[in-house]
């Protein structure tokens, strides 16, 4: 029971943060709203891929770049946690370190699938028709894509001592994933250095599910991409929990 | 003298706190050396020392919060290496450094409190209550944490440690930075719960009259070991006597030492520091030996005293020569 409540209270203080702090939402909401628009609109009227029109073929790449980098930075949050000692506080309570690292999982889950969400009903405007199934297997699609992302930032956090260090993960690590997922080019005909490099990223697989369940156009049948994502997860996960469990 | 320390024959129970040979190295520094304590149920117990003495290393092993490096500990009966979930829900801790979430009301952080440390469901909102009353923080509970002053964050940190009814209550400077006045609040409070509600209370601080004031018992820490450990009166009595300190040049030492009532007497620069007995009595008779003093002040004996009894260095000294950090360095380069 204790495990439980704890749980629920880990989960109830990153949610209220999240809601409090407003300017975190608009903040990680205007990168991908500029993209969309402005660089989905700008080449759109010039372009059209996949017999689909520009803007709309990156619309699930940037729904994913949404998750990818709000999950991200939750993961890496924990870095202030440290440092206002609210970390320590959480520590000498009474629950296991799975609980701990699950409550920080959940909460940083729960805030990327709001700013997901929010993205996806953006869709409506650039005239997307979404029906019931397509809202549920994206937000699916994001809810793992979310749960491997936040569990990668904890991980890191852990280890990093000062927020110093988070430019070099942008660089190295989130702009790396995103671009090579194929969120804003199709992946078939591409030259066979890229290929292995968006074979092996696995937000290429968020990407392109979104894209198949979204528009219809996919490289990979939809649940080949949600299989591939969901053990990537799973890997996430498990080594997320031995490094929260291992951590000082 | 004003003094609030409890009657000697206040009662006391079994030892809540024993610790083996408690040891912690970090490399080649011994934060804190071979501790052995015995604290008893109800005591309010004090860790004096100057910073990086290794009073906040011994708290932090004591909640688990370090493993040591040599030795243990039973708190509240419980072993802190192999039984460290138990002892987690005997404590409550107060840290240096405010740890509530600072975007978080004071009422959403003890509300998470209680959460995490298993206040049953049907008595968490009156538990919430009763702290925020005791810390007197009712009218501010619904505002949040970053629009409270010092003071009020220090006690907001207190109700939290308080909130889930640990046994055992460690604060580390509790008072750290207060006003006086919240200072005397806070010390009121403390001595409360150990007399009424049998909570055992460790704190650190490198205060003297905090020490003297709140403690039962005084532990004097310097470099990781306990130097000496007793109540503050009797403490002070070790001295032998009260402090005359005299500001002179060219005092005449030799008469002064043949008294029989003074106990020590200690030379530097342009001062004569004398222990002497009964010194009110005999206040007259030294300044007619010693000279031509340009001033002259008596006192009793302090905790710093008995600090500078026991060490050959005052608190605040020790504390320009730094923290554990400094001491780390030193302890690296006396290596080469």
């Amino acid at each position: 029971m204790t495990e439980l409540d704890g749980l629920y209270a880990l989960w109830y203080r990153e949610f209220k943060v999240f809601l409090r702090e407003k300017s975190r939402i608009v903040s990680s909401l205007f990168t991908p709203l500029l993209w969309i628009v402005v660089f989905g609109g700008g080449l759109g009227s010039s372009v059209s891929l996949a017999g689909t029109n520009y803007q709309a073929f990156i619309f699930p790449g940037i729904l994913a770049m949404t998750v990818l980098f709000s999950s991200m930075f939750f993961g890496l949050y924990i870095v202030w946690d440290k440092r206002i000692d609210f970390f320590k506080e959480v520590l000498v309570a009474p629950l296991s370190r799975l609980t701990i690292f699950a409550g920080k999982t959940l909460g940083g889950c729960t805030d990327a699938l709001i700013q997901g969400g929010l993205m996806l009903a953006f869709g409506v405007i650039l005239g997307i028709s979404y029906n019931v199934q397509m809202v549920v297997l994206s937000m699916i699609f994001m809810l793992v894509l979310a749960s491997a992302v936040v569990s990668i930032g904890l991980v890191i956090g852990s280890f990093m001592e000062s927020p110093e260090g988070f430019n070099l993960i942008i660089s190295f690590l989130i702009f790396p994933l995103f671009f090579l997922s194929g969120a804003l080019f199709p992946l078939d005909n591409l030259p066979s250095w890229l290929h292995v490099f968006t074979t092996l990223n696995p937000v290429t697989y968020a990407v392109d599910g979104m894209r198949g369940v979204i528009l219809g156009i996919s490289t990979y049948p939809v649940m080949v991409d949600l299989g591939v994502l969901l053990g990537f997860a799973a890997a996430m996960i498990v080594i997320g929990s031995i490094a929260f469990s291992k951590m000082k | 003298m004003n003094d609030i320390n409890p009657a000697p024959d206040r009662m006391f129970g079994e030892p809540v706190i024993e610790t083996f040979n408690l040891t912690k190295r970090f490399s080649k520094l011994v934060a804190v050396d071979h501790i052995n304590l015995s604290i008893r149920e109800g005591e309010v117990f004090g860790l004096l020392g100057p910073n990086g003495a290794g009073k906040t290393t011994t708290l932090s092993m004591l909640s688990t919060l370090l493993k040591p490096t040599e030795g243990t500990a039973k708190v509240n009966k419980h072993d802190i290496v192999t039984e460290s979930d138990a002892v987690r829900r005997s404590i409550g801790i107060v840290f240096q450094e405010p740890s509530s979430d600072d975007i978080l009301t004071g009422q959403e952080n003890l509300y998470l409190h209680a959460l995490m440390f298993g206040v049953e469901r049907n008595v968490r909102e009156q538990r919430i209550r009763e702290v925020l009353k005791l810390v007197d923080l009712e009218d501010r509970a619904n505002s949040q944490v970053k629009t409270y002053s010092g003071g009020m964050r220090r006690r907001l940190e207190l109700a939290r440690g308080l909130l889930h009814k640990p046994k055992i209550l460690f604060l580390d400077e509790p008072t750290l930075g207060l006003d006086p006045q919240t200072r005397e609040h806070i010390w009121d409070y403390i001595r409360r719960l150990a007399d009424q509600e049998r909570v055992t209370v460790i704190l650190t601080t490198h205060y003297m009259d905090e020490a003297e004031h709140l403690c039962d018992r005084v532990a004097i820490i310097d470099d990781g070991k306990i130097v000496a450990l007793d109540t503050p009166n009797k403490l002070k009595q070790i001295v032998g006597g009260d402090i005359v300190r005299l500001k002179i040049t060219n005092p005449k030492i030799s008469p002064i030492k043949e008294l029989p009532y003074v106990v020590k007497v200690e030379q530097t620069d342009s001062y004569l520091l004398l222990t002497v007995k009964n010194s009110s009595v005999h206040l007259q008779e030294i300044l007619s030996l010693v000279g031509n003093a340009e001033s002259v002040e008596l006192r009793t004996p302090t905790l710093n005293d008995v600090f500078l009894h026991y060490t050959g260095h005052e608190i605040r000294q020790a504390e320009a020569e730094g923290g554990i950090f400094e001491r780390a360095v030193r302890a690296r380069s006396n290596e080469k």
